[in-house]
């Protein structure tokens, strides 16, 4: 019994009964259908969730300061003043390349002021590096410099926000003067707007200020709030961690049995720790897309077991012109086989267009995955034979004799 | 001297009823040699479709001997009995048993699909071919449903030729079938066996044991009688002598 004839047979079977073998087939096609799509999406998200990360700055290290001491009333972090110039220094001498961008932190909220318009914002002092390490770019004008660092400068670069806000009629607020805590600054550059980051901020509503300015004339301090570095690739953010780590505690002078008075963050652990949310998301839409494909493997072998009861006689009769066990059992297999695997590609091609419909009028980001298809596709087939077999196998046990004369 | 199709030698069979024993066959013994018209007559009982079932390589006997076309049936496996039924048998059943919603062509073309060797052109040339030896060359695409009760048997008879069986069994073919449809029936068989087919048919009514060469009748698991029929009667003529009737 040659393979082509037992697949004629096998089609001209399910011919016979087009609309059942279609009703079957939903099973089939929605499960397969469900887990591309449900896939599809969880990629998405999951992918749009990383990029958005990047955006910040995905080999962004973050060292803030933390209290040390167990005892004693805890303190805010940015309350605490262990961070220092030296460290900075400390960390540049060790000249690593690792370690591509480092900039300190100094920030405090004030009223903007600019003529007739004023504005509820944040300064935040930096050195040239900042802009690297944020992903942040000119829009238009130029950004400060080391000297300018160096020299106290009263420069600031501005965010759209800002911007918006105190030059509502739409000039150029390059060269202008605003005045933030009664403390004039220039402007000579403005920021590209970056939108709102994935935690709801604002990241336009930003001035940016050389920190020496911002420590000198505004603050009246000398300690850090926090440094910001970046590593030179996101694989290196580890090593580059564990080398400032070190840089600090040494400059901060800590014995062995002292614990850290700062703490070090990198993106890629938030990236991480995201994802993994976001994938058991995934995981969890594909289990429940799972189940109904599941539920549509049951659907294959409940028809076939009615089909098997329903067709002894013409079992019976195939055997009687000599059909032969094993063709019997190879063609009711290949019919189990048959709807699932049609079912499965009318599932891919439903599953496929309708993440397109989805990514299309929701504007929900979607990654369809070759794995992901292959994977349900696989599982189709699986599907087929596994729920296909015992009715097939039951088939092929009939005595001819008795199914002949079955009622 | 005549070739023998078929050999049965003090042939048994006997079935296990939970502690009890039926003897369904108590030893026949009968050849049937080609050419041959042959109705097996029995009332119920009489082990009749017992005996169909060995000679249709359905099942075997308990004890005895059968060769059929010189092949030893007992000593073969299921699969190879299937063989022998595809190459050697064809079957016509009372019910016809014709595949729903299959054309006529692909119901005769059926037993070929089992047998390797036929290609596909010559799988349908032959059921064609069949088809017109039982003239329905016009209805080859008609499904059962569009086709008379006769029309159906006719395309079973078809569907048994066309394997090129040494020998048709036939199982009470007329059974389902009105007196004159069954005389064409009948008519149909005595053409084919004019033309040399062996034919086995199993029968409870005379009237149609009469249109053969030879009938064997059965009683209580034995044969009673087995006689050559002198005056073998036209199928033919009993058709046309047949009252006239409104569809013709």
């Amino acid at each position: 019994m040659s393979i082509i004839n037992l697949l004629k047979i096998a089609f001209r079977a399910l011919k016979r009964n087009k609309l059942r073998a279609f009703l079957t087939m939903l099973g089939i096609i929605i499960g397969v259908a469900a887990v591309i799509a449900m896939m599809a999406i969880g990629e998405g998200s999951k992918q749009s969730i990383r990029s958005s990360l990047s955006g910040m700055g995905s080999n962004m290290i973050t060292i803030m300061p933390q209290s040390n001491e167990p005892g004693g009333v805890r303190l805010q972090g940015s309350s605490i003043q262990t961070l220092k110039l030296e460290d900075i220094t400390a960390i540049q001498k060790l000249q690593s390349k690792n370690i591509n961008g480092l900039s300190p932190v100094v920030s405090t909220s004030g009223q903007a002021i600019k003529g007739g318009y004023n504005w509820p914002t944040t300064i935040t002092g930096v050195s040239p590096d900042y802009l690297n390490i944020r992903q942040l770019k000119l829009q238009d004008g130029i950004l400060f410099s080391e000297n300018d660092v160096k020299s106290f400068a009263k420069v600031c670069l501005l965010g759209k926000t800002v911007i918006d806000n105190l030059f509502p009629d739409g000039s150029n607020p390059i060269g202008q003067i605003i005045r933030f805590k009664n403390i004039p600054f220039q402007v000579i550059g403005i920021l590209e707007p970056k939108g709102q980051s994935n935690f709801g901020q604002d990241q336009d509503d930003i001035i940016l200020a050389p920190f020496t300015t911002v420590q000198k004339r505004i603050t009246a301090t000398n300690y850090l709030q926090s440094i910001y570095a970046s590593a030179t690739t996101e694989a290196s953010s580890a090593a580059a961690t564990t080398e400032i780590s070190d840089a600090i505690r040494e400059s901060h002078r800590l014995t062995a049995a002292e614990t850290d008075d700062f703490q070090v963050r990198t993106q890629a652990e938030l990236i991480s720790t995201i994802s993994s949310t976001s994938s058991m998301l995934t995981v969890l839409l594909t289990a429940i897309a799972g189940i109904s494909l599941f539920i549509g493997g049951i659907g294959i072998m409940n028809i076939m077991y009615v089909s098997v009861t329903e067709r002894t006689r013409e079992i019976g009769l195939r055997m009687s012109i000599g059909a032969r066990g094993q063709d019997v059992l190879m063609q009711f297999l290949i019919e189990a086989v048959l709807i699932s695997i049609t079912g499965g590609i009318i599932g891919v091609i439903l599953g496929v267009s309708s993440a397109y419909l989805i990514s299309y009028f929701l504007n929900w980001p979607i990654l369809i995955s070759e794995s992901s298809i292959v994977i349900s596709f696989i599982v189709c087939a699986v599907t087929g034979v596994f729920f296909g077999y015992y009715p097939a196998k039951k088939a092929s046990n009939l005595d001819p004799i008795d199914a002949l004369r079955y009622e | 001297m005549e070739q023998k199709i078929l050999d049965i030698h003090d042939l048994k069979r006997e079935f296990v009823m939970g502690d009890q024993t039926v003897r369904a066959l108590k030893g026949i013994t009968f050849d049937i040699k080609a050419g041959e018209f042959v109705t097996i007559m029995g009332s119920s009982g009489s082990g009749k479709t017992t005996l169909l079932n060995i000679l249709g390589c359905l099942d075997k006997p308990t004890e005895g001997s059968y060769l059929l076309d010189g092949v030893d049936v007992k000593s073969l496996n299921r699969d190879e009995l299937a063989g022998l039924r595809n190459t050697k048998i064809g079957f016509v059943f009372q019910a016809y048993n014709l595949l729903p919603r299959t054309s006529a062509l692909e119901n005769v073309e059926l037993p070929l699909f089992y047998n390797k060797t036929i290609t596909a052109e010559e799988r349908k040339e032959r059921a064609i071919k069949s088809l017109e030896s039982v003239k329905l060359a016009e209805r080859f695409d008609h499904t059962p449903s569009q086709l008379s009760g006769g029309q159906q048997q006719r395309v079973a008879i078809a569907r048994a030729l066309v394997n090129h069986p040494v020998m048709i069994l036939a199982d009470e073919a007329t059974g389902n079938l009105d007196t004159r449809t069954s005389y064409e029936i009948m008519a149909l068989m005595q053409e084919l066996n004019a033309e040399g087919k062996t034919i086995v048919f199993v029968t409870h009514e005379p009237d149609i044991a009469a249109f053969s060469t030879r009938t064997i009748m059965l009683r209580d698991g034995k044969v009673q009688k087995d006689s050559i029929n002198q005056n073998q009667r036209s199928a033919k003529e009993a058709l046309a002598n047949l009252p006239e009737s409104d569809d013709y």
